[in-house]
């Protein structure tokens, strides 16, 4: 029997984008597998639900859990895996805070429905079948999870202790993470406080992004198909909508870098609840109001105008927060933040 | 009635489930594929920016972002009427394929490879990528890893991000080549070559040497004869990034040819109530159950679908390892064209043929004067509509087709993602190993789970996209219940110790 420290990772609704970025840490797994025994690890490792089961409470040292909460079937894997584990971590955005799934939350789960497998051009869906909990076919019964009207975040079905930001988080970032916990575990070094957000910076993505900034207002929003930015110069004070003001650090600004806006995959800053709501007053900060002396009325207009040249401030603010955001979900055909889905 | 279930048999955005029923004699009786997630993409992106669909839509898949980020730049390109300037065209096309090299160098060596080189009967805890390695040598594996982050290399360079890129604008693309980025991209190209050559000379040492290993190619357990997609170009050779959709007969006629925004009168989606993802299947051939043949409207899309769907090559080396493939496979040629070749398991080694083709183009693309041209971005205003935009991912034909209001914000959303192509076919394929490995009530143990998984892993469906890693096997477990359901055996792929 090893002693080593266990390890478990997890994947709920999820692209397998954060599989790929642990891998992306290179040689370095090498030493991640030096440390750890798997515990339970369906990307690469034959564990089965069956045996996490049976592990004692607690058994998992660490288990990096990454993907919303959309169907019956993660809710249920998210309460077995806090059960079994000393320290859960909401690894990458969708567990920290639902990421591009919960956009699915300004939706409806009937509208869902309806598009995938009544209303496009090319499906072929005379009896208006719908996938079913459980289907008898001339065999016996099939069972499927159920879709649930909400996607949630990890914390809002269990507790979590860390939470690692990032669609998906930044390798270096990783690595960084696995060493703390790595030096806690081997040398009883100190671990960050519970609730902690580990793996990434505690200021604005602009911080760390070499574009230069002037100061310098604006009075019209461009799409990014609409501009040629001037190389070198801030996005945003030329009209491009970025949400690094409201990002927190940790990315090295990459997408601003190749001439694209940031969308906010690192989530909100500290002591910002609302990732939206703080754009909402990074944009007021540059959007021109005009001089001093101005007629007030005139003033509302442009302001307005300005505003009115943003596409889409829900779906671009809470891009990947929506889950966590005071939103929560919008209501659609009267489901509320628990539609239909509570526990 | 014995019930068998396969869960998880990995996943596709979650994990897939296989259920085996057996009758009174103890012989397969009807098999099902279930696929126990959905997200709704289609759903939510009603209401975005139509320019978002690239940098939205990748998450769709986190193995294969470039995939949908290139078909959905395409949908914006026809959305908004923009034509992208053949230096545009170039540079997504090259991003393109430095993708194709790394996804199909992981698929050969981590999950296809060790059925081969380390043998289909090896100990499971030897057929993985640390077997392959041991069998071929620790350079070999410090090869494969090194394809792998040069690769990444690029695509973070060009795509602005090594995961989830976001470069991709109607018409255009964020990020132009500079001089200096171009003249290491050549040096990485040519390893590249070298490395895919190299790969194909494995196949050949390894498993073309080895008659059993052919044997077990040509077997019927994995031959299905259906009708076979994929994107060619103007001479009908394979294409990756553009061209037009071509459908081949069982027997290799073209039966259609067609562009990509045409698909909905070609292709139509089956819905079963116990799966959450749909079952294409060819419109005007019509859907006949989960079985092959001419009448059957099932058609597959992965490389050997492509291979056989076209007429070969675009570039000499590759060219020449097609021709190489349907002479070994015993294919004639009748009216210029090789009869397709339908052993599922001879998908392992077009998936080489492949990835030669990719790496030689990705050269082609780097040398191009126009591949530095710094003019990549062009401002847009056309009023955007309505726009199809399809690729062929690894995994087969993917298509996006977008409707927006005056705006550019969507209102409708339609995709059609390259493992779903396949359903149906894994389907039958899982359905036919089954049937042959248990008779009688004789579950043949390991074999049955080996086979099951060989079926099923050709495809390399979207379920394994995690599965492109280091041990480069799906997680299999069969449980068998007797008619009270009992459990009555319980068998399992991995051993205690399988990491990574």
């Amino acid at each position: 029997m090893s002693e080593k420290p266990k390890l478990a990772m997890y994947w709920a609704a999820s692209c397998g984008g954060c599989e790929i970025s642990v891998l992306n840490i290179g040689d370095k797994i090498l030493v991640v597998d030096d440390v750890f025994d798997l515990a339970f690890f369906p990307c690469i490792a034959d564990f089965k639900v069956k045996d996490v089961e049976g592990y004692p409470d607690g058994y998992i040292d660490v288990c990096l859990f990454n993907g919303a909460i959309r169907t019956s079937e993660n809710e249920e894997m998210a309460h077995l895996l806090r059960q079994k584990s000393k320290v859960l971590v909401a690894y990458g955005s969708c567990a920290y805070e639902g990421c591009i799934p919960a956009l699915s939350n300004l939706t409806s789960k009937e509208d869902t429905f309806n598009t995938v497998y009544f209303d496009n051009p090319s499906i072929d869906n005379p009896d208006k079948t719908l996938p079913l909990v459980e289907t008898e076919v001339a065999e016996g019964t099939l069972t499927l999870p159920s879709f649930y009207h909400t996607v949630k975040s990890l914390d809002q079905v269990v507790d979590v202790d860390y939470y690692l930001p990032g669609c998906p988080p930044e390798p270096p970032q990783i690595w960084a993470v696995l060493e703390v916990v790595v030096n806690a575990l081997i040398n009883g070094g100190p671990l960050p406080p519970a609730g902690s957000i580990v793996g990434a910076g505690t200021v604005a993505v602009c911080e760390e992004c070499p574009l230069e900034k002037n100061v310098k207002s604006i009075t019209e929003f461009y799409r990014p198909y609409e501009i040629q930015p001037e190389p070198g110069l801030c996005l945003l004070e030329q009209g491009i909508v970025c949400v690094g003001p409201a990002t927190r650090s940790g990315c090295g600004a990459l997408c601003p870098q190749v001439g694209m806006g940031c969308r906010g995959c690192y989530g909100p800053l500290d002591d910002v609840e609302d990732q939206g709501a703080k754009m909402l007053s990074a944009i007021a900060s540059v959007v021109s109001v005009g001089d001093a002396g101005e007629d007030e009325e005139e003033l509302e207009e442009k302001i307005n105008a300005v505003m009115d040249s943003l596409a889409d401030p829900a779906g671009t603010f809470y891009r990947f927060s929506m889950a966590h955001s005071m939103l929560k979900r919008v209501k659609v055909n009267g489901n509320g933040a628990n539609g239909g889905d509570t526990k | 009635m014995k019930r068998v279930t396969i869960d998880p048999i990995t996943r596709l955005e979650g994990h897939g489930k296989i259920e085996i029923f057996l009758n009174e004699e103890g012989d397969v009786e009807n098999t099902y594929l279930q696929i126990p997630e959905l997200r709704g993409f289609e759903q939510f992106c009603v209401g975005r920016p139509a320019e978002e669909m690239p940098r939205i839509t990748n998450r769709i898949c986190g193995v294969c972002p470039e995939a949908h980020h290139v078909a959905g730049t395409k949908a914006l390109d026809a959305l908004f009427h923009v034509e992208p300037s053949s230096s545009v065209k170039k540079v997504r096309e090259m991003f393109y394929n430095a993708f194709y090299v790394t996804d199909h160098t992981t698929h050969f060596y981590a999950l296809g490879g060790p059925d081969f080189v380390v043998g289909p009967d090896a100990p499971a805890a030897e057929r993985n990528i640390l077997g392959v390695v041991h069998k071929v040598g620790v350079e070999i594996g410090k090869e494969v890893i090194d394809t792998r982050i040069r690769n990444h290399h690029v695509i973070k360079i060009v795509g602005g991000r090594g995961v989830h890129p976001v470069a991709g604008l109607p018409g255009g693309w964020s990020k132009a080549i500079t001089n200096e980025e171009q003249e290491e991209f050549k040096e990485i190209c040519q390893k590249n070559v070298d490395f895919a050559l190299f790969s194909l000379k494995v196949f050949d040492d390894i498993v073309l040497a080895n008659q059993d290993y052919v044997d077990l190619i040509l077997a019927d357990t994995f031959t299905h004869r259906t009708y076979y997609m994929g994107t060619v170009d103007e001479h009908n050779h394979v294409n990756f990034y553009d061209g037009m959709i071509r459908v081949t007969d069982p027997e290799g006629k073209e039966f259609a040819k067609y562009p990509a925004k045409d698909y909905a009168e070609h292709v139509a989606e089956r819905v079963e109530s116990w799966s959450y993802l749909k079952f294409p299947y060819l419109k005007n051939v019509g859907w006949n159950g989960f079985t092959d043949g001419m009448e059957s409207g099932i058609y597959c899309a992965t490389p050997l679908s492509r291979l056989n769907a076209s007429d070969g090559m675009a570039t000499p080396k590759a060219q020449e390892a097609f021709e190489k493939f349907y002479e070994t496979l015993g294919s004639k040629k009748t009216n210029g064209r090789y009869e397709p070749v339908h052993h599922r398991l001879a998908t392992h080694w077009a998936r080489l043929v492949e990835l030669l083709y990719a790496a030689e183009r990705m050269q082609e693309l780097v040398n191009d004067p126009e591949i530095t041209d710094p003019n990549v971005r062009p401002i847009v205003t056309n009023t955007p509509d309505e726009g199809v935009g399809s690729v062929e991912a690894p995994r087969g034909t993917l298509t996006h087709h977008y409707w927006t209001d005056e705006n550019g914000i969507l209102t409708k959303v339609n995709l059609i993602v390259g493992t779903t192509n396949n359903n149906a076919p894994i389907t039958m394929s899982v359905k036919k190993a089954a049937k042959t490995l248990i008779t009688k009530g004789t579950v043949i143990t390991d074999g049955l789970l080996n086979r099951i998984e060989m079926a099923f892993r050709n495809y390399d469906p979207c379920m394994s996209c995690a599965t492109h890693s280091l041990p480069g096997q799906m997680p299999l477990e069969v449980v068998i219940w007797d008619s009270d359901g009992k459990e009555v055996e319980k068998l399992s792929q991995f051993t205690d110790n399988q990491r990574v």
